[in-house]
């Protein structure tokens, strides 16, 4: 071959060998202790030193903690699936849960779990696929009710307690919000997220769609009232702030917010009187919606069988009552006022029994499906109708089902 | 050596490194760096996409399978695409004529010898180097319905409308943020274009009788035509990329208004998991701003009246 000819082989070559460089991919020969990458949502320091604290005692390989952002996470999370560069372990959301454990992308973890029996069963559901355990529920969160005390005295509310209501609750929002302030605030629905809904239809009895997932439930009388309810709190009694409108109660600007336990953290320093209390009542009683994030194995990992090692040690009894302090466990020896008293100093024994000990045990977890992505994109679009003053609300809530029907049927 | 006697002479007698053979490796050797880089970069994954949208990939089920042009007919009965293509032809639309008219009418004031226009230039241009996610995040929060944008219209007495929660109102949010974002490139480029039209034209013109009007009509505009032509192919390709700023301020709502093309195929590759159909939507898009850039530049005979 004339040298000429040879500059293109020669390029090529040269192209595979810089590529090879920076590559990293699975063929690499790993020298020294394995690295397991795992990917979180949060990026609080407190949350990632606990986490790094509790892999450090475990041997076999050292652990990464990624944060990605919560916007994006799912998304970012099959990308770097797409791209093959899939971590070994990664938290996931209850609304993602059904795709990545139905579709086989996760390995079964429920044979190396330290006393797996313990783990109650509400909180496993979601994560199991004929009899196998595919991700550990290691953050069960039950919605509930944050009171700014300090606010309702000032529009001449009575303190709220259990056994309260929705029509209560929404009255003494709607009292802080004449005086100027933000009544009720729904921090994670933002008119986008419809799912944290659920933890008000859930008093009229209404779901997102049947429990075998066939059937749309959007236009059911009980979701009609429970929608109609919200739509005249919203622009009737402007008890909850209206769309496009950002309020963080957590700063002091509502009087009541719908939101997980987990976030009772940023009250640490809170500059005015708090409660936490339970979803208030409807007209069906009471009852409880949680939140829910599992930690699973990526099959495709190269350390599947090392990663599902440190999955179970990451959640044994042990670390599981660490973990404590930011997520509610799923293991009934720690779902104790006591026990949870020590890791969440910041909430009395009374509202961790109400809240979070009884909303484990009752409660359901926020409307999944397969398919979830575009089912709930599909219902955004098809409820947006619904945000305006004067919308007909049935009317809309039939367009929903007319919509997504056929998504839950194929 | 006579040209005859050269020919005669063994090809193994000619070096092997003549002039002319050295010349060609430096030239290759030059442009070596960006050919790879382009084979590399856009022409290999071009190539990926268009070998994706043949078949279906489940990333989550890490499945793989030829579907030939099964993805290519659904384009057809995708009823959500066609809403995709509408909101895209809208938000184009609305860019271009807003961005090219609002750009040539800063350009033609601030083309004047007056105190300051160095500062409004520089204002007006800014924006093209700030963040683009940052700009959009400022946005939202004077979009809001008790944001800056309601404040000032309040204080002239006028009741705003929640402006990225209406069906109509979003669409036109969205392109205005756009518009202030990136109006001031195409300001200076056609800043600069009106300083290269010479004066006596418009000298001989007013001589003759010109108004101002017709100065602009016969003499600027046939002599900036090809910045016309710059600018509108750039702003007509930008305006069908459009995915940021659709991202932080409506995705892609209120009902699906604002859900333009890259939208779309974000949502079906990234959100739905269906990287098959979002390379088919990719291939789409190419097809549609290639078409357009074509149909732009032939049309140029028509428009242009000069090329440099």
């Amino acid at each position: 071959m004339r040298p000429i000819a040879k500059l293109p082989s020669a390029a090529l070559a040269l192209t595979v060998a810089v590529t090879a460089c920076g590559g990293g991919g699975e063929a690499t020969t790993q020298a020294g202790p394995v690295t397991l990458r795992m990917t979180v949502w949060t990026a609080s320091e407190a949350h990632l030193k606990l986490l790094n604290d509790i892999a450090a005692g475990f041997t076999k390989a050292k652990v990464k903690f990624e944060s990605l952002p919560v916007d994006t996470y799912t998304t970012t999370l099959t990308t770097q699936i797409a791209g093959g560069n899939a971590p070994d372990l990664a938290w996931i959301l209850e609304r993602s849960a059904p795709d990545f454990v139905g579709s086989g992308a996760l390995a079964p973890v429920g044979g190396k779990l330290e006393n797996r029996g313990e783990l109650i069963p509400s909180a496993t559901r979601l994560w199991e696929k004929d009899g196998e355990l595919y991700a550990y529920p290691f953050s069960t969160s039950p919605l509930g009710v944050f009171v700014n005390t300090d606010l309702l005295k000032q529009a001449g509310q009575k303190p709220p307690g259990k056994g309260w209501t929705w029509d209560e609750a929404m009255a003494a929002a709607a009292a802080v919000a004449k005086k100027g302030k933000a009544g009720l605030a729904i921090p994670d629905f933002e008119y986008k997220e419809w799912g944290v809904l659920a933890g008000i239809w859930g008093g009229w009895g209404a779901k997102a769609w049947s429990d075998d997932g066939a059937t749309c439930g959007f236009n059911s009388p009980e979701m009609v009232g429970a929608m109609t309810f919200i739509h005249k709190s919203i622009f009737v009694d402007k008890a909850v702030p209206g769309p496009g409108t950002t309020v963080d109660f957590f700063a002091g600007d509502a009087a009541m917010a719908i939101s997980q336990v987990s976030r009772a953290g940023l009250l640490k320093d809170a500059k005015f009187g708090w409660e936490l209390l339970p979803l208030p009542a409807g007209p069906k009683g009471e009852y409880a919606v949680i939140g829910q994030a599992g930690v699973g194995v990526l099959k495709k990992s190269p350390n599947a069988e090392l990663a599902t090692e440190f999955l179970a040690y990451f959640t044994n009894a042990a670390n599981s009552a660490k973990l404590a302090q930011f997520f509610p466990p799923a293991r009934s020896s720690q779902l104790n006022a006591e026990t949870l008293a020590k890791s969440n100093p910041l909430l009395k024994p009374e509202q961790l029994q109400s809240v979070v000990i009884d909303g484990i045990n009752k409660g359901t977890v926020k409307p999944v499906h397969k398919g979830q992505e575009e089912l709930s994109q599909t219902v955004r679009a098809a409820l947006d109708p619904l945000w305006r003053p004067d919308a007909d609300v049935k009317a809309v809530l039939d367009d929903v089902c007319a919509k997504i029907q056929p998504m839950l049927g194929a | 050596m006579t040209l005859a006697a050269r020919l005669a002479r063994p090809a193994s007698t000619i070096p092997f490194w003549n002039v002319r053979r050295r010349d060609h490796l430096v030239g290759y050797l030059f442009i070596a760096p960006q050919l790879v880089g382009s084979a590399l970069f856009v022409l290999l994954p071009l190539a990926m996409v268009g070998w994706y949208s043949l078949n279906e990939w489940n990333v989550l089920a890490g499945s793989f399978e030829f579907a030939g042009l099964g993805n290519y007919a659904r384009l057809a009965a995708d009823v959500r695409l066609r809403e995709a293509l509408t909101a895209t032809g809208v938000f184009s639309v609305g860019l271009v004529t807003l961005n090219l008219a609002l750009a040539l009418l800063l350009a033609v004031l601030l083309n004047q010898r007056l105190r300051g226009t160095a500062l409004f230039r520089t204002l007006f241009f800014s924006p093209v180097l700030v963040s683009l996610v940052a700009w959009t995040i400022v946005w939202q929060f004077l979009l809001q319905p008790s944001g800056g944008v309601n404040s000032v219209l309040g204080a002239a007495g006028l009741d705003g409308p929640n402006w990225l929660r209406g069906e109509g109102t979003a669409m036109l949010s969205v392109i205005v943020v756009q518009v202030l974002k990136n109006v001031g490139l195409n300001m200076v480029l056609f800043l600069a274009a009106l300083q290269g039209v010479p004066k006596q034209l418009y000298e001989a013109a007013e001589l003759d009788g010109a108004g101002a009007w017709r100065r602009f009509l016969r003499i600027t505009m046939p002599l900036i035509s090809p910045t016309v032509l710059l600018t509108s192919i750039i702003t007509v390709v930008g305006s069908l990329q459009v995915f940021a700023q659709i991202a932080v301020l409506t995705q892609g709502g209120p009902g699906t208004s604002t859900t333009v093309l890259v939208y779309y195929l974000y949502q079906q590759a990234f959100q739905f998991h269906r990287f098959g159909y979002g390379a088919t939507l990719s291939v789409l898009l190419f097809a549609i701003v290639g078409a357009l850039t074509l149909l732009q530049w032939r049309m140029r005979r028509r428009w242009v009246f000069h090329e440099a």
